[in-house]
């Protein structure tokens, strides 16, 4: 559905006022998500995993070198074909709770994010109710500020706009931050419910453990690069079967697998060899 | 109750702010150089022998020291009277009363114009950053927030009424007919230009100050969010940005009605247009305390309602803010 071919990026950064330097971003990333599937990209804060989810939707800062090609079924996605789907066929539920405007009530933001996926704005007042109930939004928190709202009900309402524009492609980004257990599943339920109705999930989070469960692919991503894409089966046992020392890393680090990484110096020791390979 | 509560709060606090405005502008009255018998006697002060000068300071109450002075002034206020002006022969209360009405056309006017023009014309240049309307609204407001209101008053006349003679060069009406028979076309003739330079002051601190607030939503993340649900930049500028940059564009109409009463004595003396601010200048030349007092309440009371107007409405655009504190 949409494939991302030798994708990099670069952002200007100012050693001092008159001197401008570029930093890479994102380096040769090569990434394809098809229907129906949630990809999990996953990896440390500063891997660039956000910035990969707005090279996507287009909503780059202006000063960014961008090169490399997108592909949205079949045809490449350029900056006018990225701003005339925004909202119809790839929605964005954003990182920040503070994308939710502190002045407008929750109810009318859903439907204005209807509106703005090309529904009339009768069908997009109906549309914003069901979604708002889809997620158990109940009629208080539908009257609500964002500032009266929970985390996680803020959270849902981000994913109500995301569900109401019935996008094709949702790049999720860390939607599971800062939520409690409970909270956390229905959000990702809530994904994998999308992909389920064979829509594309793009999952991106720092933390394996909680993409795990619902992803079908895992794309490993270190210092703007891509370490590895595997399926979500192979991260089982010692992980094995994962190709990079990194993943594997990665894996053995997690509580259930008892922090076992075997030698951590040595592993990272190979871990940096791993990169100046790539 | 709480509402009561509140109400009874905030008269007490304005009652306050009235207190010490009256204390202030008493004081500086009785460190004024000019004598108040020697400005009401004027050309014919050498006629007048000491004793008559004792007499008339005797019925005027300046041979009493000055607590007692203000004494006499507090009790008559609160029963009502705010005394004499012996500038205009007349009672205080009548000459601000009509004063004022023609004043409240021209700050009104100027006020409403310098609020609308410069939320709008900050919102269109805080809309794109670096477009060329922004450009234009921006060198626009920079130049005329830094030009003095009475010097563009003075070019103002110079140009339109003398060189091109467009409109009148004073007054409120045209001189020699009485006010009551002035005609609406002609009274608002005589204001165009008042109004206009007046409001060119507010127009510019309104347009940047709204024009900062939109730059900041404009790269919020709630606008790269309405992008990302297929915003055009227009629809988040009035969807958002109309909403956020309100609260600035607000606070700063109501708090410049200070501001504005002081530009309007400037604009009124270069128009020589009979309002509250001449009669200002001409309590303060000839030491006409009970009148400049009287227009000092009246002012401090004009400014005070308005913020206490920008309070209660902040709390109705931005639900985070409650009503309620001090």
């Amino acid at each position: 559905m949409l494939t991302i071919d030798q994708l990099s990026l670069q952002l200007p950064v100012y050693a001092s006022w008159w001197k401008r330097e570029w930093t890479t971003c994102l380096d040769k990333l090569s990434l394809h998500f098809s229907a129906g599937e949630v990809h999990a990209v996953v990896g440390a804060s500063g891997a660039g995993k956000s910035l990969l989810a707005y090279a996507m939707m287009g909503l780059l800062p202006t000063p960014a070198r961008l090169n490399g090609q997108l592909y949205y079924q079949g045809s490449p996605l350029d900056r006018p074909r990225q701003r005339q789907l925004r909202g119809r066929e790839l929605a964005l539920i954003p990182q920040s709770l503070n994308a939710l405007d502190p002045l407008v009530r929750t109810q009318r933001q859903v439907a204005w994010a209807a509106q703005r996926s090309g529904q009339p704005s009768k069908s997009a007042r109906h549309a914003a109710q069901l979604a708002l109930d889809h997620y158990q939004l109940d009629a208080r928190a539908q009257q609500a500020y964002a500032h009266e709202l929970s985390g996680g009900m803020a959270r849902r309402v981000l994913t109500a706009m995301a569900h109401v524009s019935q996008a094709q492609l949702v790049i999720a980004d860390e939607p599971s931050v800062g939520l409690d257990p409970h909270q956390r599943q229905r959000v990702l339920a809530a994904l994998r419910e999308l992909a389920d109705q064979g829509k594309t999930v793009i999952l991106i989070t720092h933390d394996l453990r909680h993409a795990l469960p619902i992803a079908d692919r895992v794309t490993i991503m270190r210092h703007g690069k891509q370490v590895e894409t595997a399926a979500a089966s192979a991260f089982q046992g010692n992980g094995d079967s994962l190709t990079a020392v990194y993943s594997q890393a990665l894996w053995q680090a997690l509580p259930d697998n008892s922090f076992s990484i075997r030698g951590t110096r040595k592993a990272q020791q190979d871990i940096q060899k791993e990169a100046n390979v790539a | 109750m709480r509402l009561t509560a509140l109400i009874a709060k905030r008269l007490v606090r304005l009652a306050l702010v009235l207190l010490c405005v009256a204390l202030v502008s008493f004081g500086l009255m009785m460190a004024s150089p000019i004598d108040p018998i020697d400005a009401y006697l004027g050309p014919q002060m050498a006629q007048v022998s000491p004793e008559q000068r004792a007499l008339i300071a005797q019925r005027w109450g300046f041979d009493e020291s000055a607590a007692i002075q203000f004494g006499h002034w507090l009790r008559q206020l609160v029963s009502g009277d705010l005394g004499w002006s012996h500038v205009y022969n007349q009672p205080v209360s009548e000459v601000i009363g009509q004063r004022f009405q023609r004043s409240i056309i021209l700050l009104g006017s100027a006020w409403l114009l310098s609020a609308l023009l410069g939320f709008s014309l900050g919102v269109a240049a805080g809309a794109k950053e670096g477009s060329k309307l922004d450009n234009a609204i921006s060198t626009y407001a920079f130049i005329t927030a830094s030009t003095p209101a009475f010097w563009l008053a003075i070019l103002a006349v110079l140009l339109f009424s003398v060189t091109l003679g467009w409109t009148p060069t004073c007054c409120a009406g045209p001189t020699g007919i009485l006010s009551q028979e002035v005609t609406l076309l002609s009274r608002l003739h005589h204001l165009v230009l008042p109004v206009t330079t007046l409001a060119l002051l507010g127009i510019a601190t309104i347009t940047l100050h709204t024009r900062a607030r939109m730059l900041e939503l404009m790269r919020s993340a709630v606008a790269t969010h309405a992008f990302a649900q297929g915003a055009s930049r227009l629809d988040v500028a009035w969807r958002h940005g109309l909403r956020h940059a309100s609260l600035p564009a607000m606070t700063l109409a109501f708090a410049s009605l200070g501001e504005l009463f002081g530009g309007s004595i400037l604009i009124e003396q270069v128009f020589a247009y009979p309002g509250l601010g001449q009669a200002t200048v001409a309590a303060g030349l000839r030491s006409d305390v009970p009148l400049l007092l009287g227009i000092a309440l009246f002012t401090a009371l004009f400014v005070s309602v308005g913020n206490l107007i920008a309070d209660s409405l902040y709390a109705v655009i931005d639900p985070r803010i409650q009503s309620g504190g001090l």
